[in-house]
């Protein structure tokens, strides 16, 4: 599978935030989006996942049988959480997960009971999420990535507001989930603790962005 | 059809749980409909000839307030960003959603309807058709106000806005309602015909508003 | 070859042209509605039923007129901007709204001035009256929603999307408007037949209003695209600005 973008420019109201911006995000490898305050990690993520359509040029899903569509075959994971204060943890997570991927009653729940525990939420699962600090709410929120299969991930910073240990148990399932053949493209400060991830720098400097190795 | 009856049952679910906001409405409809007497003055006959249309209009007013609660939650927490990636298309999405609103307010405001107007001494035997014309006429004000709720998500003074917006579009419902009423307390055929044109409304609102709301939505989203 | 809208797509083509036929648009709004006051004043008849007042019919009807045109140019570009993308529809829509609006609010109260004298108060709730009223109501929200939004380019496309939910339900709330007024009024109206002798008049009159509603739609359209180039130059200069500011901070 790739992903494949080609010269796309995109602008927000009067403003053009990418310009000419191309590059390849292979199964198996993960594209680590990096660049200043406002220099449109943002913005491209949310093309990616069609949110916002380019003002030129294209955005294509190459899987085993043809193009896909990204929208449906993506998780988002942007600044806000997805989750419902009045809601506990295990219901959030089984409407996400009945939501986005279907499927019926005793294999939802064996999903969530599984997400729960890797994101150490499992003692919370009947509390309403409300209750809890940002940073559960957060792991909550990525739990999300873990009830629902899909193979492209779309990551916006998301290590914000987590703590080391929790930041470990991302990295763990975004390793687990490359190896299994995913994509994942993600605007973030840190590495990720990923082994060899390809980079696309945007900014300002850079009119046009490629893929370059960094040490 | 999973995803349509899973957020159906997540909404109902929310809105029992936030009971305040049914709570908020009904409220309001008692306080607003209270308020008539008093400023019209205490005339049982004539209280009684005008209690249909106040019990109206206070209605619409009530659902107003509730309106953009419909979408406000969903996108301050960027869950209406994660359905956009859902199986289910945004258009029923919108529509799960302006159903599950109908339920849990239009329906026990219409319910509520009969009791208030015994303040306006509405004549008892209107009470089926009250609540008969309401329960067909409240599905397209859950529906059209789903518009007026998607096209205002981001603006300034949005409550205010979305009564502006939306008002309007109550007009017909608000006239058939109206006249099937006055055709059912007089006794006459005329209630047929109204009822049926009030019924036609709200089925066309609800086939039709969720794609007007849905694509507000996406709009929002870019 | 291509067609007229796609020629005038290009703003500063349409700047152009607008700036040559404006003058003689505006001219011809000005003889139509000076000739068609002359014969008002000094030509036509009074009404035998109305006497001198039916002349309020000469503005009122043009308003009328004009105000469904308006809704109905609104509608179009909005039609043009969400689903051909036309670079000139947003703003045509956001020009058209408030003259649109304009032209209502003088239907609303030449057709009250008007009533006075028929009926006794300067309202009375009429089909066609109160038609033009919910009308106004659009036109307001229109206007109220597009100025609520800071983002122009997301507040002109909900704009057309109202828009045309308002022409999707305008025949409806007519149709219910005039249900409601026969079962509550057997017979007002303004009268529908008009004297020949008053109907060239009138037509000139209403020649005259349009040219006036284009003139001032086309000198709208053109302070808007100016306003939006001031825009886009200031927002140049503030981009300029801050890589000038981020460089030298390296």
């Amino acid at each position: 599978m790739l992903l494949h973008a080609d010269t796309l420019s995109v602008a927000r109201g009067p403003r053009t935030v990418l310009s000419d911006v191309s590059f390849t995000a292979k199964a198996g490898e993960a594209l680590l989006v990096v660049g200043p305050n406002g220099a449109g990690k943002t913005t491209l993520i949310r093309t990616i996942a069609g949110f916002i359509a380019p003002a030129a040029g294209s955005i294509t899903l190459k899987g085993d049988d043809g193009d896909r569509d990204i929208t449906e075959q993506c998780h988002y994971v942007g600044h806000l959480t997805g989750v419902k204060a009045n809601l506990s943890a295990a219901e959030n997570l089984a409407f996400w997960a009945t939501y986005l991927d279907g499927g019926d009653g005793s294999a939802i729940r064996d999903r969530v009971d599984e997400a729960l525990l890797h994101f150490g939420l499992s003692a919370l699962a009947d509390y309403p999420a409300g209750l809890m600090s940002a940073g559960q709410k957060r792991r909550l929120g990525l739990a999300r990535l873990s009830v629902a299969t899909r193979p492209v991930w779309l990551l916006d910073e998301p290590t914000v507001s987590l703590d080391a240990a929790s930041t470990e148990l991302l990295s763990g399932l975004i390793r687990r989930h490359l190896a299994g053949g995913g994509l994942v493209i993600a605007a973030t400060h840190l590495p990720l603790g990923l082994e060899d991830p390809a980079y696309l720098r945007l900014g300002r400097t850079a009119g046009h962005a490629a893929p370059e190795a960094k040490p | 059809m999973s995803g349509f009856l899973s957020l159906l049952k997540r909404d109902l679910t929310l809105a029992v749980r936030e009971g305040a906001a049914l709570g908020t409405a009904l409220g309001f409809y008692l306080v607003v409909v209270a308020m008539l007497p008093l400023g019209l003055g205490p005339d049982l006959k004539l209280l009684s000839r005008i209690a249909p249309g106040i019990l109206w209009i206070a209605l619409l007013l009530a659902a107003l307030l509730s309106l953009p609660r419909l979408l406000e939650a969903d996108h301050e927490d960027g869950s209406l960003e994660v359905m956009a990636t859902a199986p289910l298309p945004l258009e029923l999405a919108v529509a799960a959603k302006a159903l599950a609103h109908w339920i849990s307010t239009g329906i026990p405001l219409a319910l509520a309807a009969p009791v208030l107007g015994l303040m306006l001494n509405l004549d008892i035997a209107l009470a089926p058709a009250l609540i008969a014309t309401m329960l067909a006429g409240t599905p397209a004000i859950s529906f059209l106000g789903s518009i007026g709720a998607a096209l205002t998500l981001k603006a300034r003074r949005g409550g205010l806005l979305i009564a502006l917006l939306v008002l309007p579009l109550y007009i017909p419902t608000l006239i058939f309602g109206i006249s099937a009423l006055g055709f059912a307390g007089l006794g006459q055929d005329g209630f047929a015909a109204s009822f049926l044109i009030l019924s036609a409304i709200s089925v066309a609102s609800v086939a039709a508003a969720p794609i007007a709301a849905a694509a507000a939505l996406r709009l929002q989203m870019s | 070859m291509q067609s007229l809208t796609q020629r005038l797509a290009n703003p500063t083509r349409f700047m152009e042209l607008s700036r040559t036929v404006l003058p003689w648009v505006a001219a011809g709004a000005a003889l139509f509605i000076a000739t068609a006051m002359y014969l008002v004043f000094f030509v036509a008849p009074p009404d035998y039923q109305q006497g001198e007042t039916v002349k309020i019919m000469y503005i009122h009807v043009p308003s009328a007129w004009l105000a469904m045109m308006g809704y109905s140019i609104v509608a179009i570009s909005s039609f043009g901007l969400l689903v051909f993308r036309h670079p000139l529809a947003d703003v045509s829509a956001k020009a058209a709204a408030p003259i649109g609006a304009a032209f209502t609010l003088a239907a609303l109260i030449t057709g009250s001035l008007w009533g006075k004298p028929m009926w006794g108060t300067y309202w009375v709730w009429d089909a066609r009256l109160t038609s033009m009223l919910i009308l106004f109501f659009l036109y307001l929200g229109l206007i109220a929603l597009r100025s609520s939004l800071e983002d122009e380019s997301l507040a002109g496309k909900l704009t057309a999307v109202l828009a045309l939910v308002g022409v999707a339900i305008l025949p409806v709330i007519k149709f219910s408007v005039d249900w409601w007024n026969t079962l509550h009024q057997p017979s007002t109206g303004f009268t529908s037949t008009v004297d020949p002798s008053m109907r060239t008049p009138l037509l000139i009159a209403a020649v005259g209003f349009t040219l006036l509603f284009v003139a001032l739609h086309l000198k709208a359209m053109q302070t808007e695209i100016v306003r939006r180039r001031v825009k886009t130059m200031r927002l140049a200069q503030v981009e300029r600005d801050e890589r000038l500011f981020s460089a030298g901070a390296e």
